[in-house]
This record gives C-alpha cells, sequence and structure tokens, in this order.
C-alpha cells in the first residue's frame, strides 16, 4: 500500500467519522428511537477518537515525509459537462487545514466528555447530542474543505447548530429570541458568503482553491484575479466574517449566544465557531495580498471590534457575557493579525486561544462558587484594583465609556431602529393595504385569522 | 410519436375521477377515507409507472398506448414529455400523503369525493399540451375549490373576482393568438398565467384562499405551480424575450416581496402562503431565465418545492388538527407534544430555502448562478429572498414548537400514518440531497430541449416524433413568435 493510499484512507476516516455519527443520532431521532444516554456518549467518543486519530496520524505523515499539500477527491457531486457546471467535492489537508481539524476534533471530544454529564437526564440530552454532530460535521468539512461551496456546505451547518443550540432551553423566551437573532445574522452573512463564491466562480470558472487562491501550498497560494474584483469578493466575504466572528456590526449577538448551555458556549462561540470567520480569512488570504484596500480594510474592521470587545468585556455583569467579550477582543486581534499579512502567527493564535477560551468557560460555572469560598476564607471582599484609566480620563469621559460599553456599543439599538424595523414596518404597511383591498373586495372583513386566538391555556379547550 | 407500454396517462386521470364517484356512494367517513387511501395509491403507482416506463424509452416526449383522444380525435392531448414527467408521481404522491395524514376526527370535514375530482382535474392538466384543452382544464379545477368556499359559508368574492378574470384573459389571450392576434394574444396569457402564479399585486386570492378554504384544499391547489406550467406551455413557447424578462422582473419582485411579508405575518398559514409564494416566483424567475442553467435549477426548484413546500403545508396541517389554526403572535410550545413533526417541520424548511444536504440546494445553485449570469443584480436578489425565506422559517419554527409547553392529558404525538407520510417525504428530502446528480441530469436534459423546442431548431434526429419549430416571419414585428404550442407541434 502506497503512501498516497494511506492517506486516502485516513482522509477518508476523518471525513466519515463525524458524518456517519450524524447519520445514526439524526436517523434515530427522526424515527423515534431514541438512543441511551451512555450509547450517544458512546457514538460520540467513538466518532471523535477516529476522525482525530486518522487526522494525528496524517500530521504525523505529512511532517515525516515533508508533503504539504494532501488532496482528497471525491469527484464531483454534480456535474453538467456541457455547461462547466461543476460541484466538486475536495478536501484538503494542509498547514491549515489539518491544525484546525484537530482543534476541531480536541475542543469537540473534551466538549462531548463534559457534556454526557453535564447534561445528564436533561430532556433535550438527545437534541444536544444531534446538534453536536451537525456543528462537528459542519467544522470538520469548514476545515477541510478544498472548494468554496464545500467550506459553504459546512458553513451552513455551523450556522444552523449554533442558533439551535443557543435557543436550547426552548421552553424559555429569552433562549429563543436570541437563537433567532443568531440566525437572522448568519443568514445575511450566509448570503454575502454565496455571492461571493459564485462571483469568485464566475471570475476563475472553478471553486476549487487551487485554482482561486493559485497552485502554491497555503499560505503561498497568488491569486490570478484583479485587484477591484478581488476588493468587491473580499468585502463581501469580510462581511461573512463579520457575521460569523461577530466583529462590529454584528457584535451583538455573541453575549446573546451564551443564552445556550455552557458546554455549546465554550464549544461555539468561545472556541470553534467564533473563529471560522478568522479560518475563512486565512484560507482566502491570497486575495488579501492582491488588493491593499482589504487589507487596510480587514485592518480597520479588526481594531474596531477589538477595542469594542475590550471596553464591553470589561463592564459585563455575568461571567459568560465576559468571556464572550474577551473572546471577541482576541478575534479581532487575530483579524488585524491576518490584515496585516502575517499567515502562522494567526493560526497559532487560534489554536491557543480557542483552547484556554474553552477551559475557561467550562470552568465558569464553579468559579463564583470559588470565590464565594475564597472570600469566606479570608473574611472579606477580594479587592479590584483601580484601572490606569481611570487617572488618565476624567469623569465624563469614563462615565460615557462606562454606558457605551453597557449597551454594547449600542449597535443593536442602532440594527434594530435603522434597519430592523423600518424594514419591518414596510412590510407591515403592505399587509395593513392587502388587508383593506381584500376587505373591500370581500365586502367585509376578508381575514380569518384575526379571530384565532394568540393563548389557549390547554390543548383540551380546541379539541 | 413514441408510445408509452400502457396507457398510463388515461389510467392515472380516469382512476381518481371514478374514485371521486364511487367514494360518493360510501357514506362512513372512515370507510371513504380508506377508499380513498387505495385510489390515490393507485393513481401514484400509475404516476411512477409511466415515468419509468418514460424513461426507458430515453425520448423527449410519448404518448399513451392505446391512446383513446388521439384515435378519436387524432389530436395528442395527453402527453409526457420531460417538463411534466417528475411532477405527475410528485403531485400524485402530494395527494396520497394528504389523505394519509388527514387524522381520523377531521375526516368529516374533509371532502374527499372533492379532492379526488382535483386530482383527476391536475394530473389531467400536468399530462396536456393541448392549448384549449390545457385551458378547460386550468378552469374545470377552479369549480371544487369554489364549491368548498361555498359550502362553508365563506365569501367567494376575492377568489371570484381574480379567477374570473384570469378565466376571462385566458380564454380571450388564446382567442386573439388563434385569430392571429399575437402579440394581444401573448400578453393576455402572460397576465392570466401570472395571476395564476400569484404575482404580486395579483396574489390577493391566494391569501384569501387559505384563509377560507380547508388547509388541504388550499395546499393540493397551489403546491403544483399549475401557473407556471401554463407560462411553460401557453407563453414560453411564443413569448420573445422582452416579455420574459418581464415575468422574470415580476417574479423576483414577488419573491423578495413575499418573502419580507411572511416575516410579519400573525398566523400560520398566511406564513406558509407567501413562503409559498416566494418559492413559486422564484421558479418563474428561474423559467424565465431560459438559459440551460437558469432554467434546470428552476425545473429542479419546482421539483425539490413539490416535496418541501408540500411537506411544510402538510407538517402545519398536521400540527392544526391538534390545536386550531396557530398564531405567530406567542410562543406555543409544542416541541414536547410533537417532536418528529418539528424535525420535519425544520427538515422541510431549510429543503425549501436550498440548505446543504436536501434536495433544494443543487436546485437553488443552480438557479442562482442561472440569474446571476444573465441578470447579476437579480441573483442577488434570490439570495436576499432566500435569505428572508431563511429566516421566516425559523422564527415559525421557534414560535410553533418552543416556548413553555401546553397542558394536554392525551397524546399528541404522530399517528403511525403520519409518521409513514414523514419518513417518505423525509427519505426524499435527504435522499435527493445526497444523491442529486440524476435529478439534476434529468433536469438539464429537459431544460435543454425545452429551449431547443423554444428556438424552434431542426428536428434532432435522434428524437423521433420532433418537428420543425420555427419562428413565423410575419410575427417578428409584433415580437410575440407565432409558435404553435408544443402540443400542436408534435407530428406523428
Amino acid at each position: 500500500m502506497t503512501i498516497d493510499n494511506v492517506l486516502t484512507l485516513l482522509g477518508i476516516c476523518v471525513v466519515t467519522s463525524p458524518l456517519v455519527m450524524l447519520i445514526v443520532v439524526g436517523v434515530s431521532s427522526l424515527i423515534d428511537r431514541r438512543l441511551t444516554e451512555r450509547s450517544l456518549s458512546r457514538i460520540t467518543e467513538i466518532a471523535v477518537i477516529l476522525g482525530l486519530t486518522a487526522s494525528l496520524i496524517i500530521l504525523v505523515l505529512m511532517l515525516t515525509t515533508g508533503r504539504r499539500h494532501v488532496p482528497l477527491e471525491f469527484g464531483n457531486w454534480v456535474f453538467l459537462p456541457e455547461q462547466h457546471f461543476h460541484f466538486h467535492l475536495k478536501f484538503v489537508f494542509d498547514r491549515l487545514s489539518v491544525p484546525f481539524a484537530i482543534l476541531s476534533f480536541v475542543l469537540c471530544g473534551t466538549i462531548g466528555a463534559f457534556t454526557s454529564r453535564y447534561l445528564h437526564r436533561e430532556p433535550g440530552y438527545n437534541r444536544f447530542f444531534v446538534l453536536y454532530a451537525v456543528f462537528l460535521l459542519g467544522m470538520i468539512v469548514s476545515s477541510l474543505a478544498g472548494t468554496i461551496e464545500t467550506l459553504f456546505f459546512g458553513w451552513e451547518f455551523v450556522g444552523l447548530s449554533s442558533a439551535l443550540l443557543v435557543a436550547y432551553f426552548h421552553e424559555h423566551a429569552n433562549p429563543v429570541r436570541n437563537g433567532q437573532h443568531v440566525w437572522t445574522i448568519y443568514r445575511i452573512a450566509d448570503a454575502a458568503f454565496l455571492i461571493a463564491a459564485l462571483t469568485l466562480h464566475h471570475l476563475t470558472g472553478a471553486g476549487e482553491f487551487d485554482v482561486l487562491m493559485g497552485t502554491g501550498p497555503w499560505p503561498q497560494g497568488q491569486a490570478t484575479i484583479s485587484e477591484s474584483h478581488a476588493l468587491f469578493v473580499g468585502i463581501l466575504l469580510l462581511i461573512a466574517v463579520a457575521g460569523k466572528s461577530a466583529l462590529v456590526p454584528f457584535s451583538g449577538w455573541l453575549p446573546r449566544a451564551m443564552e445556550g448551555p455552557t458546554p455549546s458556549s465554550a464549544i461555539f462561540y468561545g472556541a470553534l465557531s467564533v473563529h471560522l470567520g478568522a479560518f475563512l480569512l486565512l484560507r482566502v488570504s491570497p486575495l488579501l495580498e492582491v488588493s491593499l484596500t482589504l487589507s487596510i480594510a480587514v485592518i480597520v474592521i479588526g481594531l474596531v471590534s477589538a477595542v469594542f470587545g475590550a471596553m464591553a468585556a470589561r463592564v459585563q455583569t455575568d461571567i459568560k457575557s465576559t468571556l464572550a467579550f474577551a473572546s471577541l477582543t482576541q478575534v479581532s486581534i487575530i483579524v488585524v493579525e491576518i490584515g496585516c499579512g502575517l499567515r502562522y502567527i494567526p493560526l497559532i493564535h487560534i489554536i491557543g486561544h480557542a483552547c484556554l477560551r474553552t477551559l475557561q468557560l467550562l470552568r465558569a460555572p464553579t468559579l463564583l462558587h470559588d470565590y464565594h469560598q475564597l472570600e469566606n476564607a479570608i473574611g472579606a471582599r477580594l479587592s479590584h484594583p483601580t484601572s490606569a484609566w481611570s487617572r488618565i480620563f476624567p469623569v465624563g469621559v469614563r462615565d460615557w465609556a462606562y454606558r457605551f460599553s453597557m449597551e454594547r456599543g449600542f449597535l443593536d439599538t442602532i440594527l434594530k431602529d435603522y434597519f430592523v424595523r423600518p424594514f419591518l414596518a414596510v412590510f407591515r404597511k403592505c399587509d395593513s393595504l392587502e388587508r383593506r383591498w381584500t376587505d373591500l373586495l370581500s365586502g367585509g372583513n376578508s381575514r380569518q385569522s384575526d379571530d384565532v386566538k394568540p393563548h389557549t391555556t390547554s390543548l383540551e379547550e380546541f379539541v | 410519436m413514441p408510445e408509452l407500454h400502457l396507457p398510463w396517462l388515461e389510467m392515472s386521470v380516469l382512476i381518481p375521477l371514478i374514485g371521486s364517484l364511487s367514494v360518493i356512494m360510501i357514506k362512513n367517513s372512515g370507510s371513504a377515507r380508506k377508499f380513498c387511501l387505495l385510489i390515490c395509491g393507485i393513481t401514484f403507482a400509475c404516476a411512477v409507472g409511466e415515468w419509468i416506463d418514460f424513461s426507458s424509452l430515453k425520448t423527449f416526449e410519448a404518448h399513451d398506448h392505446w391512446d383513446l383522444i388521439e384515435l378519436v380525435f387524432h389530436n395528442d392531448v395527453f402527453v409526457i414529455d420531460e417538463l411534466n414527467a417528475p411532477l405527475l408521481p410528485l403531485v400524485s404522491l402530494l395527494c396520497l400523503l394528504t389523505i394519509l395524514s388527514t387524522m381520523k376526527t377531521k375526516v368529516n370535514r374533509f371532502s374527499f369525493g372533492s379532492m379526488l375530482v382535483s386530482e383527476a382535474i391536475l394530473m389531467a392538466t400536468l399530462s396536456c399540451r393541448d392549448a384549449w384543452v390545457l385551458i378547460a382544464l386550468l378552469i374545470a379545477a377552479l369549480i371544487p375549490v369554489w364549491l368548498e368556499l361555498r359550502s362553508r359559508g365563506r365569501s367567494t368574492r376575492v377568489f371570484t373576482i381574480h379567477m374570473g378574470l384570469f378565466v376571462l384573459l385566458l380564454v380571450s389571450g388564446q382567442a386573439l393568438i388563434s385569430a392571429g392576434s399575437i402579440l394581444v394574444g401573448g400578453c393576455l396569457l402572460t397576465l392570466a398565467a401570472l395571476m395564476r402564479s400569484g404575482i404580486a399585486p395579483l396574489h390577493c386570492w391566494m391569501t384569501d384562499l387559505f384563509e377560507n378554504a380547508t388547509f388541504g384544499t388550499a395546499l393540493l391547489f397551489v403546491t403544483p405551480m399549475s401557473g407556471a406550467y401554463a407560462v411553460m406551455r401557453l407563453v414560453l413557447p411564443i413569448a420573445p424575450d422582452w416579455a420574459l424578462q418581464s415575468i422574470a422582473i415580476a417574479s423576483i419582485v414577488t419573491a423578495v416581496y413575499a418573502g419580507g411579508m411572511a416575516l410579519v405575518q400573525h398566523e400560520a398559514r398566511r406564513f406558509f402562503c407567501y413562503l409559498f409564494l416566494s418559492h413559486s416566483s422564484l421558479v418563474l424567475v428561474g423559467l424565465e431565465l431560459v438559459t440551460p442553467i437558469g432554467l434546470t435549477g428552476a425545473l429542479c426548484v419546482w421539483v425539490s418545492a413539490y416535496i418541501s413546500l408540500g411537506g411544510l403545508g402538510l407538517t402545519l396541517r398536521c400540527v392544526e388538527a391538534r390545536t386550531g389554526r396557530i398564531s405567530l403572535d406567542e410562543y406555543h410550545g409544542l416541541y414536547e407534544h410533537m417532536p418528529t413533526l418539528a424535525s420535519l417541520f425544520l427538515l422541510t424548511g431549510l429543503a425549501s430555502i436550498g440548505f446543504p444536504g436536501t434536495t433544494g440546494f443543487i436546485g437553488t445553485e443552480l438557479l442562482i448562478e442561472g440569474a446571476v449570469d444573465v441578470y447579476p443584480y437579480v441573483g442577488m436578489a434570490v439570495v436576499a429572498a432566500a435569505a428572508l425565506n431563511g429566516i421566516a422559517i425559523l422564527q415559525v419554527y421557534f414560535r410553533v414548537f418552543t416556548g413553555r409547553p401546553r397542558i394536554a392529558t392525551f397524546s399528541l404525538q404522530v399517528r403511525p400514518a403520519e409518521k409513514i407520510a414523514v419518513l417518505i417525504l423525509a427519505a426524499l428530502i435527504i435522499g435527493g440531497g445526497i444523491f442529486p446528480q440524476w435529478g439534476v441530469s434529468s433536469r438539464y436534459h429537459a431544460a435543454t430541449e425545452l429551449i431547443r423546442h423554444r428556438g424552434g431548431q431542426l428536428e434532432d434526429p435522434k428524437h423521433d416524433g420532433q418537428r420543425v419549430v420555427q419562428p413565423d416571419t410575419n410575427s417578428e414585428t409584433t415580437g410575440f413568435v407565432s409558435l404553435p404550442t408544443l402540443s400542436q407541434s408534435s407530428e406523428k
């Protein structure tokens, strides 16, 4: 068996292990044959260990043989040769994708083990693991994607599972509202991504990153498109990145996402999901080298988000929100690093930050308890040293900064007041006009649905 | 024209028609439901049979073996071709699933006889290529719906006014075309088809129908997209590019408008209606692009909309059967009572917006790619419409299935029959999503053939029975091409 065959087999193992997990968990849920907690936990373990082991072996083989680019071809998923349309299913193992895939497996494995105890006997235990499987598959597909369409495939899976996990405690209204908020931002980001992908496809006639970003192994590829095209596509991708990584102006969803259970917050918003935007920027980094304006835009958005995240993190009143904004600060710095032309430093930064933040978020529920114990032991409150900023800025500025941070930069308010409400108001007005029109035509009240009661306390009332 | 091995088309029309006459004599509602289920099952089997038979012939079009109409009138009225071949089994499947998912407690409110008549008309409509017969069938399909509205004591005025105008436009348009006035006739036919498709601002009959008819009837009337079929058969062969572009622009405006309207609805049926309208408009956008990629995308989305939106509608109908009309002003907390329906709602909803891994994904990609090719801004509007629909779907999912669980002392779980329907739909959605190549190739072939016919190319020697369809030089000055419709263009 040649080394190529071994790498192919291992690659298939990496991609199929989360897929098989999703099929088993998803199908059993759909046919109402729920697996036991023990079975779910075991399936998760097997899928993660298989995928992780295969990824590690691939890494070792790549290091020992000096290979920097191992493609895994699944051929054309859809192919219309006369129209040159193809959906190429291809995965790539390189210096960017392998560390990210290993990181995904390690953190998902940790969270899977943690969750099997943390959510023990929770009614939504099975639902969590279905969404977990969707997320893991999405992360692995995104990490290893060799074409922009395949990356979009995984990107969407991550988005859906994230939104549904934010709304995990769905008997309460707030998590559900926040899940909807996250989904809305993701849809906007995904729309930008889709347009960017199609534009790239048109410009280069292919969706493979090898063609889009030059043939050299990452990070040495060189994009072959013009500066203006790179700027247009890059701005669209930057919108997608901002949505996924909660950069300004889409930062409002990040603290909202903390409504989900702690393990999902840790894995999705502290560690993996929030870094997916930065990963995309790294993957399309040759575009940044073509357009200086685009690089500057990336740096500016990163800097603004970093400052905003640092300010907001300091005034949060709960630990998960504080950690969420701290994550935002670090992700923004990573984005700035990418904009500055660095490639390996941001990758190392992503790995280090993701591991640290996962640990912090998993530790968060017990941290307060430990603080209380500490204070009880010393018999006094822990002291908080005053910030150096207080000596530099006058009280007025500090008060303004405090309010600005407390209100999370008024970002949600601005988006709601200037975009969402006017948008919905237009359609509500249209709805009202339609009502008047159908009332006029029918010669009376045309909407039976107005009589639908908003609430019945018991379903027996209806039946 | 090549022949099928059996008279599948006639059987799939006659069986529900005879069934409708027989079901009237059954007094017991439960027995009527079972009988209706049997009839729909046989019709579905016939439709699948004709699709398999047709596929084995490897031709663009074929007609029945022992085609009685052809023998008597010397005219191929019922023809299966690459456009309608997959639509017929899907429509009959939708009818079958509608009956299958009708709860026993609701059988008294649902007219099985009327439903079977509607199915027969629908199967005939989708098999028909003769312009006047198609017009007659499109008009006939209105009657059962109108009668149901009357029998329910609801106002029929909105439906009557819109559909009256539709009939007037349709008949006068075709009459003018027959008389040689192609431009005016073509415009009237286009308007009629747009009205039947619910293109804004001519769409209010559709919301009114969902308000006043039973959910099952409204679903079976709009989901087959007879308006789009009328466009393909009556308008596409004769319309010049500017006319098709106008339809595409009107359709994309409707798609975005309906996507936005779906976000502000207070009741689930109205939400579904707007969601459907947005998707059917997207199909029309692709159909009017008349490029191989755009048309392939539209045909794929058409097929996927049958499955996904049909499934979504049936899911909402199942929920409604348990809770009554669903207000979207609050959270109902139904997940704990019906997790399977919640999963199906999400699955069908995501499939309808072209979520990766579902049957709608590749179709939507092709549609967007085709639109971007022709009009870049229209392509972006398609993406915007899909984004709005995606937001609306999850919003309604949250409203219906999340929230504080309601009190119920009896089980609201899906019944075995409903579970079968759920699994069939889930299998189609995921199966079509994971293995899309066969479906896309088939739709691509249909698209290229349709474009070839529209362009009036010379007969392809590989396909028996294809005739020359050339633009009429007289009509070039008018814009609309004086082509016989495809049905008239078939030579034996």
